[in-house]
């Protein structure tokens, strides 16, 4: 759910943050890479393109070099699913990194006609500025093709596609608009270098060159790309399939079989349909684990163990998360004990568990509707909540409170300072 | 409008792409007189030609829709006077949340019993937010920045203490009179700070802020 529940990466490699791209997602890939603030990484290319165009070269050249981050995102397969067959809403653009995007822009242009005014090379400069930046978006609209093309739903590929991704007057603007920079550029050298007439000849002929190549090459890259595709889409089809089957396998059907044994017994049947759809809620819609590397994976696990245990139905709710440590153990098990207390003496079928881990501490709320109890009458022979939770807690420097009503219910606060952990705010 | 001076049931209209799924609510509904279900659909396009058709007071909404998505309905409908009120099966943060951010004024699940389905759409019908524990733990993730929601932007309006506080009390499975006594305030206290939570959520940017105001004539 957090940051801090990436799996560590065994080799660490750069590539472009194709999210939130503004040209290539160069920029955006290379600060995450070194831990920089993507606008120092901007203006670092700016001040290079000043030095004689450096920058705009380096960033072409980490464009073809670096690959893109996610080619095949993934989320859990009920999220996957529902985005293939357009059951969800897409993903929304953020414009909020445009802003400093269009101010660098100006700045840049700002900076290259200052080295212009200085050093004074006139049309040649704007010719190959007007150049770079008509291939530059030439390249991006085939690199956002190459993207879009692994989201047709249908599996099929068709040639429009290919070339402009998901269409749309973006991409439509983009390709005239590179496509009129490269002419621009070949006509400001022809009129440069003679009349207004060969220039004319000159954006002829390079229009009648670009449109050839597109007859002679387009074909074949259609074959190529699509034969690719479909060769992809198929490998990755059947190594989903046969996720699918084996999970249903060890969970649904493992479940079911369970079910018509015990059909005569109520509360088993439901204990097993609880697990069962937790189980598969998680597989398929959150993708959240249970194991205990975190403390919510920890809380998961303590509250799942619980409701197969007791029959109860927990209500787990976490808000940020933390990686584990002994310390918070000491927190965990005594959110099971009271989970396990609630399930054992409320005698209702629903607890509520709220944990909330932040920079400083952790806090877990357990709550039931139960009978409740007066924490002041119980016998002293009784060492569950005194022992299992009040010591514990207070070992690590936690504390606890109960507070119960006979007749309304019961709740537990569990609150443990922590130190070291990370910040909330970063 | 409230419950009390309220002479007609509540119409509602059923969104939902498993049409069994959509009888089980429809039982569960007829047994209350409170609300008449009107209409059904099993995705985006019929959604919103039904909800033009009726112009129903509340549409129970699934957030996975052939179509677009819950969220695809709320932008296609026009009915101005519907609110809606998500019903999901999904548990994924970012679907929950930008159903929300789309319009929604509440979520429970489908795990929900029937009188307290009834319930939700009597408050949603009165125009006040709906949180279930879960939503509200996605929504302070959300204000805290530690789930990466693609709907969410970055210049969300922070929540104020005591809308935090209310969160937090809603999250640990409080109900919203319990809430009120917990934090001695009136029940209506409690229903304007969730409505302030579920607009500080759907009106994320200033720019947004600003022409929700201007449209309302309070600039």
């Amino acid at each position: 759910m957090t940051a801090t529940a990436t799996a560590p990466d065994s080799a660490r490699r750069a590539t472009r943050d194709s999210r939130h791209p503004i040209l290539g997602g160069v920029a955006g890939g290379l600060a995450r890479h070194t831990g920089m603030p993507v606008l120092w990484v901007r203006v670092g290319f700016l001040v290079a393109t000043t030095l004689g165009g450096l920058g705009v070269f380096l960033y072409a050249a980490f464009w073809l070099v670096l690959p893109s981050d996610n080619a095949f995102e993934t989320a859990a397969p009920g999220i996957e699913g529902a985005s293939r067959e357009g059951r969800r809403p897409g993903r929304l653009r953020r414009l909020g990194d445009v802003g400093p995007a269009v101010v660098l822009a100006v700045l840049g242009v700002g900076a290259l006609l200052l080295v212009n005014a200085v050093v004074g090379q006139g049309v040649l400069l704007w010719a190959a500025l007007l150049g770079v930046g008509g291939i530059a978006l030439l390249w991006r609209q085939a690199d956002e093709a190459q993207r879009e093309r692994w989201l047709d739903s249908t599996g099929r590929v068709d040639p429009v596609r290919v070339v402009l991704g998901d269409g749309g007057w973006a991409s439509y603007a983009r390709i005239g608009a590179g496509l009129l920079l490269v002419v621009g550029a070949l006509a400001l050298v022809a009129l440069r270098e003679g009349s207004l007439e060969l220039a004319g000849d000159v954006v002829g002929l390079a229009l009648l060159a670009v449109i050839g190549i597109g007859i002679v090459v387009g074909p074949w890259i259609y074959r190529l790309a699509a034969e690719l595709t479909a060769e992809r889409a198929e490998r990755v089809r059947t190594q989903d399939r046969a996720d699918v089957a084996a999970h249903l396998h060890d969970s649904v059907l493992q479940t079911l079989a369970l079910i018509q044994k015990n059909a005569h017994d109520g509360p088993t049947v439901a204990r097993l349909a609880r697990a069962q759809e937790r189980d598969l809620r998680a597989w398929l819609y959150v993708g959240e684990s249970t194991d205990e590397s975190t403390v919510a994976g920890a809380l998961r696990r303590v509250a799942a163990a619980v409701e197969d245990a007791h029959g109860v139905a927990v209500e787990l709710v976490v808000v940020g998360d933390r990686p584990w440590d002994e310390t918070v153990g000491a927190v965990v098990r005594a959110t099971g004990e009271a989970l396990t207390n609630a399930a054992k003496h409320a005698g209702v079928d629903r607890v509520d568990v709220y944990a909330e881990v932040s920079g400083a501490s952790v806090d877990v709320f357990v709550r039931d509707r139960g009978a409740g109890f007066d924490p002041d009458a119980v016998p002293a022979d009784r060492y569950g909540l005194r022992h299992s939770v009040h010591e514990r807690m207070a070992r690590h420097g936690g504390s606890v409170e109960v507070r119960s009503t006979p007749g309304e219910g019961t709740e537990v606060r569990l609150h443990l300072p922590t130190t070291g952990g990370p910040d909330d705010d970063q | 409008m409230t419950s009390d001076d309220r002479s007609a049931p509540i119409t509602v209209v059923l969104v939902d792409d498993h049409a069994m799924f959509r009888s089980g609510v429809r039982g569960e509904l007829a047994g209350s007189d409170l609300v008449e279900v009107v209409g059904e659909a099993g995705d985006v396009d019929a959604a919103a030609r039904v909800v033009d058709e009726h112009r129903p007071d509340v549409v129970l909404l699934d957030v996975h829709l052939p179509g677009g998505g819950g969220v695809g309905v709320m932008k296609r409908a026009t009915s101005a006077d519907t609110r809606y009120l998500a019903l999901s099966v999904s548990d994924a943060a970012e679907d929950v949340i930008g159903t929300i951010r789309g319009g929604a004024r509440g979520y429970v699940t489908k795990t929900i019993t029937g009188p307290e389905l009834v319930d939700a759409i009597r408050r949603v019908a009165d125009g006040d937010a709906v949180f279930s524990p879960r939503l509200a733990g996605f929504v302070l993730d959300a204000f805290a920045g530690s789930i990466e929601v693609a709907a969410v932007d970055e210049d969300l309006d922070r929540l104020t203490e005591r809308e935090r506080e209310v969160m937090r009390l809603i999250a640990r499975g409080y109900a919203y009179k319990e809430v009120a006594r917990e934090l001695f305030i009136s029940i209506k206290t409690v229903e304007t700070h969730m409505s302030s939570v579920l607009r500080k959520l759907q009106l994320s940017s200033r720019h947004e802020l600003t022409r929700w105001a201007s449209d309302r004539h309070l600039l």
